[in-house]
């Protein structure tokens, strides 16, 4: 799944780089460095850091289609 | 009448968005998302459907992402025909239409131009097609980057010490690559944070082992006779030996397809209202074309109601969603574009983050912490009232400093916080440098109004 986050918003909680490690890092003090391509088995932590970030600053891929239906892909 | 237009605009009219980019994809989504049910045609010069740019020299750099993989994040199905890999070349104002590198025409009711910057090259095309002469702006770019730096150069030269130049040499020194950094003004990054943040920059690089030469040009790039790159020459007549040469010179603002179209489109970007709405070459404004992204320079209410154009990730966002939102709504209900200028940065494992417009500052004063322990937050200063500040490992304080832009608090400040030391009570010149003789090109631009603009002369470095 694809996420990526407003930099500008982040101020370093680190709630992510908790909730999943693999995607989301903490480089220094407080500058965050993700991977904006996250394994479909991250789906659920990456959601869960999604929704624990205390400023909404991590966007994902839309949720409400069907789990694992198919990546969303726009008509191309 | 045009309540009727709207109505049958947001039904069944055509909506063409030039630029598949950040600034593409978000207003894309914010169309359909207010209830555009009319037709959507994204045209992008690359093939590759919008990704995001921060990463490729960051988290890519650093191995923890793929270049080929940093597409954005699907918010909403966008139900838009796409025309990737084929370049806008030409708009035909009267006619409405776009035209396209492969001859084709795309007619449009209303049309976004979101087209973007691309990196300055080296200007030297000769030198600049030596075999590991690099750019770093595209997809494409991070990958040939990254697999250079992966297969170990014996050095890496870096053209500019701005944000970008600065990322790569902090992403090299990770690596454990040797590194050079030269930079025609004082110090990294002085065209966007001034000389005093300037100085934290350079001891940040130069601790951290990355060979940096400032006040120097580069002259030439000399090449083997393989026609891979070998050596840099410099303005102080010195010679680095060096097997990739990154160019990070600022970046040049895609407007040459407007030429001819009327538009009021140059190299400083294309001029809007508040409301995205471009002005054509005579400073009326059009009704059916918008701006947004990194192309655009819009006046500012907060900084003199000066034009600015602005090369930040969030304002590519902001504004695309007011375009979008703009161009299918009647003219009360349009929202005017009035983001609070912010970008970011790391480097060196330090997170630099910036609010307002820093190279408006005349003056700074480090509020928060201490320039010697690399963690503060500066505060810029323009004409009695605070424009801007920037932190260095110190990201939630600016909140409460935006609100002082907001306000326009006055500067110097007053008000003594818990982490003010004494040595920090008094104003220092920011160390801007002179905008005639440009660096490698700040990422805010202020284009204003002022009459000392048209004496700006520019004096390109002798080669």
């Amino acid at each position: 799944m694809r996420l990526v986050v407003d930099l500008n918003k982040c101020q370093g909680y680190a709630q992510c780089a908790f909730l999943a490690p693999d995607v989301f890092a903490l480089h220094g003090d407080e500058s965050l460095i993700y991977n904006p391509r996250a394994d479909d088995d991250q789906r659920e932590r990456v959601a869960r850091a999604v929704a624990a970030c205390p400023v909404q600053a991590i966007t994902a891929d839309a949720v409400d289609r069907a789990a694992g239906v198919r990546e969303a892909s726009d008509d191309r | 009448m045009t309540a009727d237009y709207v109505e049958w605009l947001r039904r069944e009219g055509r909506i063409v968005i030039v630029g598949a980019s950040l600034a593409g994809r978000r207003a894309a989504e914010t169309l359909r998302a207010e209830g555009f049910a009319g037709e959507l045609t994204l045209i992008g010069d690359e093939p590759y459907e919008p990704y995001d740019r921060p990463p490729l020299s960051k988290s890519v750099l650093l191995g923890m992402a793929s270049p080929h993989h940093t597409e954005l994040p699907h918010r909403r199905e966008i139900d838009a025909k796409w025309r990737l890999g084929v370049a806008a070349t030409g708009l035909d104002l009267t006619a409405k239409r776009v035209r396209l590198a492969d001859g084709d025409e795309v007619e449009y009711d209303r049309l976004l131009i979101a087209t973007g910057v691309r990196a300055r090259p080296w200007p030297k095309e000769e030198e600049a097609r030596l075999d590991g002469v690099c750019l770093l702006r595209t997809r494409d770019d991070a990958a040939d980057l990254y697999r250079r730096l992966k297969a170990g150069p014996r050095r890496v030269f870096v053209i500019g010490a701005g944000f970008a130049g600065s990322e790569v040499a902090s992403a090299c020194r990770e690596m454990g690559l040797p590194v050079t950094v030269a930079e025609r003004a004082g110090a990294p990054l002085v065209g966007a944070l001034g000389g005093v943040v300037g100085a934290v920059a350079a001891d940040l690089q130069t601790e951290n082992g990355v060979d940096l030469r400032t006040h120097v040009t580069v002259t030439a790039l000399e090449g083997d006779p393989a026609g891979r790159v070998r050596a840099v020459h410099l303005s102080d007549e010195s010679v680095v030996e060096a097997d990739v040469v990154v160019v990070s010179l600022g970046s040049l603002r895609n407007t040459e397809w407007l030429d001819g179209s009327g538009l009021g489109a140059g190299p400083r970007g294309i001029a809007c209202d508040a409301g995205c709405r471009a002005f054509d070459f005579r400073g009326i404004v059009t009704d059916d074309v918008f701006v947004a992204g990194d192309v655009a320079r819009s006046p500012h209410a907060l900084f003199g109601y000066q034009f600015l154009s602005l090369e930040h990730w969030g304002n590519a966002v902001a504004q695309a969603e007011t375009a979008a939102h703009n161009m299918i709504c009647h003219g009360v209900d349009r929202r005017p574009h009035l983001w609070m200028p912010a970008f970011w940065s790391s480097m060196f494992g330090v997170n630099i983050k910036s609010v307002g417009v820093p190279p408006m500052g005349e003056e700074i004063m480090i509020t928060q912490g201490s320039l010697a322990e690399r963690r503060f937050v500066g505060v810029y200063g323009y004409q009695g009232r605070i424009v801007a500040a920037v932190s260095f490992d110190n990201t939630r304080w600016l909140e409460f400093y935006q609100a002082q832009i907001e306000r326009g608090a006055p500067f110097p400040v007053e008000f003594t916080t818990m982490d003010r030391r004494p040595e920090n009570r008094q104003p220092l010149p920011a160390g801007f440098p002179d905008p005639s003789l440009p660096t490698h090109g700040p990422t805010v631009t202020l284009s204003g109004y002022s009459p000392a603009d048209q004496q700006l002369v520019f004096h390109p470095a002798r080669h």
